[in-house]
């Protein structure tokens, strides 16, 4: 046990302030921006119901990222949740494959209005190497209303913090 | 290209009896340098059943219509080599004996096959029970014959898989418990039916294929380079692996080898890979069983490599590194003398970490006993990678048969004979230590030179074959080319396909809580196995 102490101890705290790599002020006023929108726009908590609509486990690798302790996304008020009854974002990644359509229109009808749709990652946003086919849709908004979208392949959790600040100032 | 081992006595049994099936000396073939048999369909399910008696383990089946007739291949493994076995069906009347009697692997795959090309295997103890297909289309029609277009003939809205037929249970006090396809993390979707009684899993049954993109059909038509960027994208997490076996594949149809450096560069990315994957599963089983800490640790350690990966190769997953004839990366020296450091500082914080880890004993608690896999079963499900390895199965292709730059470095295969949580999780620990060592030796032999080889258009009909030991294990790919550089035919066998049935034993008598823990221990890819 006191290893394990030790060990925490000198870990530290790594958590970075945002955005770490980008030396451009604009991104720390975006940085501000987002705690601030999400204070005002929603009482401090912004809570992302991801659905993985048939991607690649690519996007998902770099949304989990977001959890870590460099980036801890939870102290700026977003918290992923188990249910789109909690949701007020749905983060949808991958093309949505045929099979996963009906299951994706159940979780959008399933979120309180008001709701908003990220579409994430390049196969999201528009189709990305998988396109439409017999088995895919192709792009989210093929299938749902998109509020916004962020591109990469997969996008980084830097990219993805971006593409949320982004979508909070539109909304 | 696959290097073969030396005859030896087990094979050449094996081989003399497969062979009395063979009629004359023409259907003995080799494809890419493994052995191949031409059988008549009328053989084929023999030849399964003598293959089951020494003991070969199942590897895969992959069809292609070649208009009139489909051309049908099964792969097969024994002691370490592998062995094709070919047949081809009239397109009038597409029946073949099954091989699932003999292997249970083979369930699944013949009736992906099935949906794919209506290919009816017959003796298949779950014969009219569709797999990949859902609702996207319709019973009687078969996305990869060449007749129905990669765009098919979509309804505006597909709606749910409402009637597949789950296994139910019955009796007093048997309850159900239908998970998914959306689960309640972040990860991939996919339907989990459970039969409990109390808190005690009676019987698990998954459902899959959520994820079909149709990446078998999508794959025709494209060149090399477009190609290899779809394989990198079978499943993101092992996207170095499935982009080099589907390099191997198309360079074994060319006839091209790439520079001896493009390979060890390979090795480099396939063990970075191996080193992220399993820092990421070991910090999410800690997180499974509440570990708060070894969550934050391991997570810590990923998220270093992730970005030493985006500045040695500008992606964080390394996608896109692997191209046809090499790869699209390079180190300079700085940048191995670096990557050495990395390495040395990665596995002072392992020593660190699992002195704590094993002094845990909540963690103990939760691994030891769960979610076992004996070797029996893994054996006989022809369990791949980490997975077959902690239930005593010591097949590794890095191994045997061995692949440049494997067959130049000293490697040792760790196996574990427990086949619980825990045992995954050493594993997995021991793998990450030969992952540092073997990237180690490659930066040290590293020999200098070109990493790209010019593409050379392979003639058309040109096949290869190609496996390659990713983290999850074993990846077979096939490919064909068409004229003009073209894909005819790409089939990419993700390990998960094979191990995905064996979650399904791993969590009978265990508790319907421990689910999350026994399912990471093992991580299919949903994504490689519905394609
Ligand atoms: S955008 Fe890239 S990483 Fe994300 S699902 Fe698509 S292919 Fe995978």
């Amino acid at each position: 046990m006191l290893r394990l102490y030790l060990k925490a101890l000198t870990t530290g705290v790594l958590t970075e302030p945002v955005p770490y790599i980008d030396k451009d002020r604009l991104l720390e006023t975006v940085g501000l921006e987002l705690k601030t929108a999400i204070e005002r726009k929603f009482s401090r908590s912004l809570a992302i119901r991801h659905i993985d609509a048939g991607s690649c486990n690519g996007c998902e690798l770099e949304i989990h990222a977001l959890n870590n302790v460099y980036y801890d996304i939870e102290r700026f008020g977003i918290h992923f949740v188990a249910s789109p009854r909690h949701a007020d974002v749905l983060l949808v990644t991958g093309p949505v494959s045929r099979h996963m359509q009906a299951a994706l229109l159940r979780a959008y009808d399933a979120t309180p209005a008001p709701k908003w749709v990220v579409a994430s990652g390049d196969c999201a946003a528009c189709g990305g190497e998988f396109g439409a086919s017999y088995a895919s849709c192709g792009a989210v908004k093929n299938v749902l209303p998109v509020d916004a979208t962020i591109a990469g392949c997969p996008p980084s959790p830097l990219q993805l913090m971006q593409g949320l600040l982004n979508t909070l100032k539109v909304l | 290209m696959t290097e073969t081992t030396k005859p030896n006595g087990a094979w050449d049994v094996f081989m003399s009896e497969l062979n009395a099936l063979a009629e004359d000396q023409a259907d003995r073939r080799t494809l890419s340098g493994v052995d191949m048999l031409m059988l008549a369909p009328e053989n084929w399910g023999k030849a399964a059943q003598i293959a089951r008696s020494h003991d070969a383990r199942w590897a895969g089946v992959w069809a292609e219509d070649l208009s009139g007739r489909f051309s049908v291949d099964c792969c097969l493994e024994c002691q370490g080599r592998y062995l094709i076995l070919r047949t081809a069906v009239a397109a009038e009347h597409p029946e073949l004996p099954s091989h699932a009697p003999f292997y249970p692997a083979a369930d699944r795959a013949e009736r992906h096959v099935r949906d794919m090309f209506g290919i009816r295997f017959i003796g298949h103890p779950l014969q009219e029970q569709r797999w990949t297909r859902h609702l996207a289309w319709a019973d009687d029609e078969f996305p990869l014959r060449k007749d129905f277009p990669a765009q098919g003939f979509p309804q505006a809205s597909t709606p749910p898989d409402k009637d597949y037929p789950f296994l139910k249970a019955e009796g007093p006090s048997v309850y159900e418990i239908p998970v998914g396809p959306i689960h309640a993390g972040i990860i991939e979707p996919g339907h989990f039916r459970f039969q409990a009684v109390g808190e005690t899993v009676l019987h698990l049954e998954e459902r899959l294929g959520y994820v079909h993109k149709g990446i078998e059909k999508i794959a025709e038509g494209r060149d090399p380079v477009s190609l290899a960027k779809l394989a990198g994208r079978i499943s993101g997490d092992s996207a170095v692996a499935h982009a080099w076996a589907a390099c191997r594949a198309m360079e074994a149809a060319a006839g091209l080898s790439c520079s001896e450096r493009a390979d060890y560069m390979r090795g480099i990315l396939a063990e970075r890979e191996r080193a992220i994957n399993h820092l990421g599963d070991m910090a999410a089983m800690c997180n499974d069983v509440g570990f708060a800490f070894g969550y934050y640790q391991f997570g810590r350690l990923r998220e270093l490599w992730l970005r030493d990966n985006r500045t040695l190769f500008a992606h964080r997953l390394m996608m896109d590194c692997i191209v046809p004839g090499g790869v699209a990366v390079d180190l300079k020296f700085d940048d191995c003398a670096a990557m050495k450091e990395t390495i040395a500082t990665l596995r002072a914080e392992l020593s660190d970490l699992i002195k704590i880890i094993d002094a845990n004993s909540s963690l103990e608690d939760r691994f030891l006993a769960a979610g076992v896999l004996s070797p029996a079963q893994a054996q006989a499900l022809g369990a791949l990678g980490f997975v077959g390895r902690a239930s005593g199965q010591i097949f590794d292709v890095r191994k045997a048969p061995g692949y440049p730059p494997y067959d130049q470095l000293d490697l040792t295969v760790p196996v574990e004979t427990d086949g619980d949580v825990a045992a995954r999780f050493w594993l997995r620990y021991k793998e990450l230590r030969t992952a540092c060592r073997l990237l180690e030796q490659m930066l040290e032999q590293m020999p200098e030179g070109a990493v790209l080889a010019d593409w050379r258009t392979p003639e058309a009909g040109a096949e290869g074959f190609a496996a390659v030991e990713g983290w999850r294990g074993e990846i077979l790919c096939y490919v064909r080319f068409d004229e003009g550089n073209r894909i005819a035919r790409y089939y990419p066998r993700d390990p998960s396909q094979i191990n995905w049935p064996a979650l399904e034993k791993i969590q009978i008598g265990n508790i319907v809580p421990d689910f999350p823990v026994c399912n990471k221990s093992v991580n299919g890819s949903y994504s490689g196995q519905d394609l």
